[in-house]
């Protein structure tokens, strides 16, 4: 079996395996914990009106801490921005989810996602050294934080490499940038990465108890 | 590394000598007969105990970005790292890792999260209670939207079941569950010096009257240091042609069950309050200008209650806003610029941030908000239970100064708050600096401002 084969199959079906295994292990493990009931006489409605308005309202940092956070928060929106479009926009990988769930979609020039891989690759050595040098970073990170970012950038990095070459056969960084997403979604559900669908649910449960009580959420 | 038990009866009072136990400069407070391993088991078992989906959802959210420091007092003002809030929760989050989330096995199987040991618990007593008042603005940051303050009370649950509580907290706590007030006001002290303020301020002040709609709970500092509250509460009521009582069977608001995480004290202690309500058949518990007394009943009453209560709880500034708003009573117009200091609990955490600017509006005042205000204002830096702790007292006046710079900036002639606590908080801030601002209390405001035909 040549390598390309090994990655387009057994390794990339493992990690999408894992990674809904793990999704849905995790998300368990987590919500089926007792809720505690709230016999609070609410003052505002709580529910999933409110969950969906933290959801929302907690992507833009508000104005009072802005400041101290607009270097951390710029960079944050310019790697997911990134992510998303090289992930969704790159027209191989919507022939690949037109593949795996019968969709697909207009996507953006190759070059333009080249560019939008360039700074998104940037953006995550920037982020790496600040959480590197920052005092609070360097204390709180751990491994996970660490290895996250080498699972997260190791599919943009081999994935720019492939235009490039360097005198490599296509079909082998083809396959090792396979490889590197088979890691990703092998990951994704165990770590911290695992925020791409944590967020929702830990936001959603401040929105509703903190808008049951008309506090500031 | 102090086990002493000194006596601390006198921890809540800022006006009391303060312990100068300087060293050693870092000091661990235990207390009970217990080995190490017992007090790391108790810490874990009753941290997870009261664990939830909602605390395991927080708990594995967290993504490392740090934003948390930026809105800290404490960071703020020392620069340093540790007063992180979300890493002062690391030996929880790692108990959590290992023992209870989804993926427990596999880290105690390999290795990846170690046991929390008593020596982490011990130096993290520092970051857990001396400093964090719980005002919950890291909450406010968190772009996971993670209740960080929620789940410092929470890991104070496991701390105080451990032994590792700061023995002046423990003090105050033991000392309002034993006697029921943390200063040690007992129902005879508190129905003389009622008496004692129906005389200085002639004003009909109902005590133990055994049917009421309203049911008027004060605090242990507005008794013993601000007495003047509970006449101006009583002359607020009066004109309101409420029908209202204290009662000496439950009148201490404050709960330092809640603040040192003793949940069986903190029940115990809303228990006294809620069956007073009950028990004189009252529709709406009014509380006094205190801010976790406000968290404790308002929005933990019903779950100590184990359901439901029986009738509304409001915070004395929502009261006064609901009278003043509805015309039961009135107020002369204060020709004033004020600034208005909102207590974390009353405000951020209890939503009522409205309620004292309806208040300051018919006073007619020239209200002139901090930067940041309202519900981002920087805490006083005496809430939970952090007044208490002696050896927090330099860090806390470290606290205080971005609180005087705030309240500077603002240019305002007068200085006011709905909270006691807040209140003794500024006045040792301002005999600790020689302060110009006096903290005045927006319900004597109120009260020395009433139109006199309303009465």
């Amino acid at each position: 079996m040549e390598l390309l084969d090994f990655a387009r199959g057994p390794a990339l079906q493992f990690g999408l395996y894992a990674f809904v295994i793990g999704t849905v292990w995790r998300l368990l493990g987590i919500l089926l914990l007792a809720a505690k009931p709230d016999h609070s006489a609410p003052r505002k409605r709580g529910g999933i009106l409110a969950a969906l308005k933290v959801i929302s309202s907690r992507s833009v940092t508000a104005r009072e801490f802005r400041q101290d956070t607009l270097y951390a928060s710029v960079l944050g929106y310019v790697l997911h921005i990134g992510l998303f479009v090289i992930v969704f926009l790159f027209v191989p990988h919507i022939l690949f989810f037109k593949g795996l769930i019968g969709l697909e979609w207009p996507g953006l020039p190759n070059n333009v996602i080249y560019f939008v891989g360039v700074i998104t690759a940037g953006v995550g050595v920037a982020l790496l050294l600040r959480r590197m040098t920052h005092p609070v970073l360097k204390l709180i990170s751990n491994f996970d934080d660490y290895f996250s970012w080498v699972v997260t950038m190791a599919p943009i990095i081999t994935g720019l490499i492939i235009p490039i070459r360097f005198g490599i056969r296509y079909e082998t960084l083809l396959a090792i940038h396979i490889l590197s997403i088979a890691v990703l979604l092998t990951w994704l559900p165990f770590g911290k990465l695992a925020h791409a669908f944590l967020v929702f649910f830990s936001r959603g449960t401040t929105g509703m108890v903190l808008e049951r009580r008309g506090a500031k959420t | 590394m102090s086990t002493s038990k000194i006596g601390y009866d006198d921890a809540y009072d800022l006006q009391a000598k303060r312990l100068s136990v300087k060293k050693p400069e870092i000091r661990y407070d235990k207390q009970g007969d217990m080995t190490d391993d017992e007090r790391v088991e108790k810490a874990m078992l009753h941290f997870v105990k009261d664990f939830g989906s909602t605390a395991a959802t927080y708990l594995d959210a967290c993504i490392h970005c740090g934003a948390c420091a930026e809105a800290c007092h404490y960071y703020k003002v020392s620069g340093d790292p540790k007063y992180t809030p979300i890493w002062k929760l690391e030996p929880f989050k790692q108990a959590y890792k290992r023992e209870a989330s989804p993926f427990a096995l596999f880290y105690r199987a390999l290795g990846l999260k170690k046991k929390v040991t008593v020596e982490q618990l011990e130096e993290w007593q520092h970051l857990l209670y001396d400093s964090c008042t719980v005002c919950g603005r890291c909450s406010l940051i968190c772009p996971m939207g993670i209740d960080i303050a929620a789940m410092i009370s929470l890991a104070r649950h496991g701390m105080f079941k451990a032994g590792l509580v700061p023995h002046e907290l423990h003090a105050v706590a033991e000392r309002a569950e034993v006697d029921g007030s943390p200063l040690g006001v007992t129902p005879t002290v508190f129905e003389d010096r009622l008496e004692w303020m129906e005389d200085e301020h002639e004003v009909d002040i109902n005590i133990d009257q055994e049917q009421a709609d309203v049911l008027v709970v004060m605090s242990s500092i507005e008794i013993q240091k601000y007495p003047q509250s509970m006449a101006a509460t009583a002359k607020i009521l009066n004109a309101a042609g409420a029908s209202w009582t204290f009662r000496t069977d439950g009148f201490e608001a404050t709960n330092f069950g809640m603040l040192s995480g003793n949940a069986e004290w903190q029940r115990d202690m809303s228990m006294r309050v809620i069956d007073a309500a009950i028990k004189v058949g009252a529709k709406k518990l009014v509380l006094p200008e205190c801010g976790h007394a406000y968290m404790a009943l308002r929005w933990m009453g019903g779950n100590m209650y184990g359901k439901p209560l029986p009738f509304e709880v409001q915070h004395i500034s929502e009261y006064m806003a609901e009278l003043l708003n509805s015309g039961k009573i009135n107020v002369n117009k204060v020709k004033q610029s004020v600034t208005y200091h909102d207590p974390c609990q009353v405000s951020r955490r209890g939503g009522a941030t409205q309620a004292s600017r309806d208040v300051l509006k018919h006073l007619g005042v020239e209200l002139r908000e901090m930067k940041p205000g309202g519900d981002y204002n920087w805490c006083c830096g005496g809430g939970g239970g952090v007044v208490t702790i002696h050896r927090a007292d330099e860090l806390r006046y470290k606290v205080f100064k971005l609180k005087m710079e705030q309240i500077e900036e603002t240019g305002a002639e007068e200085l006011l708050t709905s909270c006691a606590n807040c209140r003794q908080t500024f006045d040792d801030g301002q005999n600790h600096f020689q302060w110009k601002y006096s903290m005045e209390s927006l319900l004597e405001v109120v009260a020395d401002n009433l139109v006199e035909d309303e009465q």
